[in-house]
């Protein structure tokens, strides 16, 4: 499914340079359930980026689901995004003054599905994360595990190949972050390939690999 | 459709700001409207004025010479008579009706009833020169064959009917003019600007019963042909330059003639008008401009703070066309819509004043305005249109290409 093969990345402000990945080698096959670990600042974040084609790379290549992902254009990005990729991140980053349904909605709207019908989609989704009485509540009036119920079924709802998940607990106390990680695992456990990016050990360890970066580099991989 | 929900959505998330924004956009068309159409009304009143003699007349009198001239010497009063009217015909080219015109003041007497007013022997080409009214039933007015018979025959303004005559029609009655008798053949309608009402005699009879010298001290004729400023001052020129072969004076005498040249004076009154035109019309798009700025900064500040909600878009997957598309119509429709509600302000009150202006001038006593008509053409309102879609556009761009350059990556971080 995903194929990375010595990929280099350098962030460039006007004074320094911030070689950030060191060529990294990655392969992850369909179904796989994935976490990668690191401290803050080994490029992790990053990694997961290039993966979900929000940056771009400037050495090595990258396949995803076969396709070389390299130097497309913005419209070609945001298309492959549409249809392969759904994201969980941190901070939910869902649109505040669009309710849950609406939300959810939003990646079919990019796929120029009908208003009825990508309601009717998004109602199952969110049906499907028990959410189907909070529908038509702003961001503002959930909870934190709600919100990031409601991005889960937005990031699904377009049937991606992969779902990537940036601290997705993150900002979650310990309960709802079980839930949340069910939630995901229950996901996985149905096909789908997901990644997910942690510096929480517990988190990680719900997963069934284990990729630890360091330096920009991959430091060690533990199976379970 | 699919396209208006989402940007209805974000337009009103962000009511107030939308609201105060567009009503610059309102402000700008509402002044370039009024201003417009004031300009408009400003013109028409002035060219109405005009048009109550024809604008294609000159009129000349004669003066005092103030240059000596092949032995004669300055200070001569000069006068008129038939050979100048002749020179006229002979000389100049475009000249159409040419009547000279005999004024006397002289006590008209009807029954008890009399009063001093202006009588004027003229020719009857001077109906087609200060475009007199004759509606039905008031006769009409001196003819070629009065002037040819010396007919004693008199067309008295309305107002002169009104005095002498009270309620009656002065028509077919006869009216002594001095100690002879003429008969009423018209009465004039139109409204004079100044001074009393005139009558008018055929320019012959004048000749011979007021007039024995056989002088007079004005000539009106029409010109045609002359459409510029410059043509008219060759006009005038060679008028001149004949009147003094024919009369005896220096042509660079300043004093020896007087000339009033209504073309010129419409010309240059247009001109002015025509500037007027284009200051009020600078004055007003520079005011449409400021609103426009102002959207298009209202949009930069809408784009900056939806930077985040920019960013979660990309990511799930919209493509750049869809943001630039989105900012762009959001911008064209706070323009048109808020433009077209000043633009129905402004025509709204054109109309009111309209209205209004229409009432005063009917009941006013000569018809004058300075102001009248202050329409606005349709056309008008089509160019605003296409200039609101075209602010929109241009309002919306700068913003919407910093909306694409936003990274997802960044304006997630923030």
């Amino acid at each position: 499914m995903i194929k990375i093969e010595n990929v280099h990345k350098t962030y460039f402000t006007e004074a320094t340079s911030l070689h950030v990945l060191k060529g990294i080698d990655l392969s992850i096959s369909e179904g796989e359930y994935v976490s990668i670990m690191g401290a803050s600042g080994s490029g992790k974040s990053t990694l997961l980026n290039i993966i979900g084609i929000l940056d771009n790379y400037d050495e090595g290549n990258y396949f995803l689901n076969g396709k070389l992902i390299k130097n497309l254009s913005e419209k070609q990005a945001a298309a492959y995004r549409n249809e392969m990729i759904g994201f969980v991140f941190q901070s939910f980053n869902l649109i505040n003054f669009k309710n849950a349904l609406e939300n959810v909605a939003l990646p079919l709207y990019y796929k120029n599905v009908s208003r009825k019908r990508r309601n009717i989609i998004a109602m199952e989704y969110l049906d499907q994360m028990g959410l189907k009485e909070w529908a038509h509540h702003l961001p503002s009036e959930m909870s934190g595990g709600q919100k990031q119920r409601v991005a889960i079924a937005r990031a699904i709802i377009s049937q991606p190949k992969i779902l990537l998940a940036d601290e997705p607990t993150g900002a979650l106390d310990s309960v709802t972050s079980v839930e949340v990680m069910k939630v995901l695992r229950e996901l996985n456990s149905n096909g789908l390939t997901s990644i997910i990016v942690t510096h929480e050990r517990s988190v990680a360890e719900e997963t069934r690999r284990i990729i630890h970066i360091k330096d920009g580099l991959i430091e060690n991989e533990e199976q379970r | 459709m699919n396209v208006l929900q989402e940007i209805f959505a974000s337009l009103k998330h962000n009511k107030l700001r939308t609201i105060l924004t567009g009503l610059s956009v309102s402000w700008g068309i509402f002044i370039l409207i009024v201003l417009l159409a004031a300009g408009n009304g400003l013109q028409n009143g002035v060219t109405s004025n005009f048009s109550d003699r024809a604008t294609n007349m000159v009129q000349m009198w004669p003066g005092r010479t103030s240059m000596p001239y092949k032995g004669l010497k300055s200070g001569r009063s000069l006068s008129f008579s038939d050979k100048q009217i002749l020179a006229v015909k002979e000389n100049l080219d475009g000249t159409e009706g040419e009547s000279g015109v005999i004024d006397n003041n002289l006590i008209i007497t009807y029954k008890d009833e009399y009063g001093n007013f202006s009588i004027k022997g003229v020719e009857p080409v001077y109906n087609d020169i200060f475009n007199l009214k004759f509606e039905a039933g008031n006769g009409r007015f001196i003819n070629q064959l009065d002037l040819e018979n010396k007919n004693k025959v008199i067309v008295l303004d309305k107002k002169i009917e009104e005095t002498l005559f009270r309620k009656e029609s002065a028509i077919g009655k006869y009216v002594q003019v001095g100690k002879i008798i003429f008969k009423v053949v018209g009465v004039n309608t139109k409204k004079e600007r100044w001074g009393g009402g005139n009558a008018y005699i055929p320019f012959t009879t004048a000749q011979a019963i007021f007039n024995p010298d056989k002088k007079f001290y004005n000539i009106a004729m029409t010109v045609n042909g002359m459409e510029t400023l410059a043509e008219n001052e060759v006009f005038n020129d060679k008028l001149k330059e004949t009147m003094s072969k024919s009369m005896y004076f220096d042509a660079k005498d300043t004093q020896a003639l007087w000339l009033r040249n209504s073309q010129e004076n419409y010309l240059k009154t247009m001109r002015i008008f025509g500037g007027i035109t284009i200051f009020v019309s600078i004055i007003g798009i520079f005011t449409l401009i400021a609103g426009i700025v102002g959207v298009s900064n209202i949009m930069l500040v809408s784009v900056r703070e939806r930077t985040r909600e920019i960013g979660i878009r990309k990511a799930i997957g919209a493509p750049p066309a869809s943001i630039l598309l989105s900012i762009i119509i959001e911008s064209i429709l706070i323009t048109t819509v808020f433009g077209y509600i000043g633009m129905i302000l402004g025509v709204g009150l054109i109309e009111i004043v309209n209205v209004i202006l229409q009432q005063s001038a009917a009941q006013s006593e000569t018809g004058m305005s300075v102001f009248k008509d202050p329409s606005v053409q349709l056309s008008y309102v089509y160019i605003s249109t296409a200039i609101l879609i075209l602010a929109g556009v241009f309002a919306g761009y700068m913003p919407a290409r910093r909306a694409v350059r936003i990274k997802p990556i960044e304006a997630m971080r923030e």
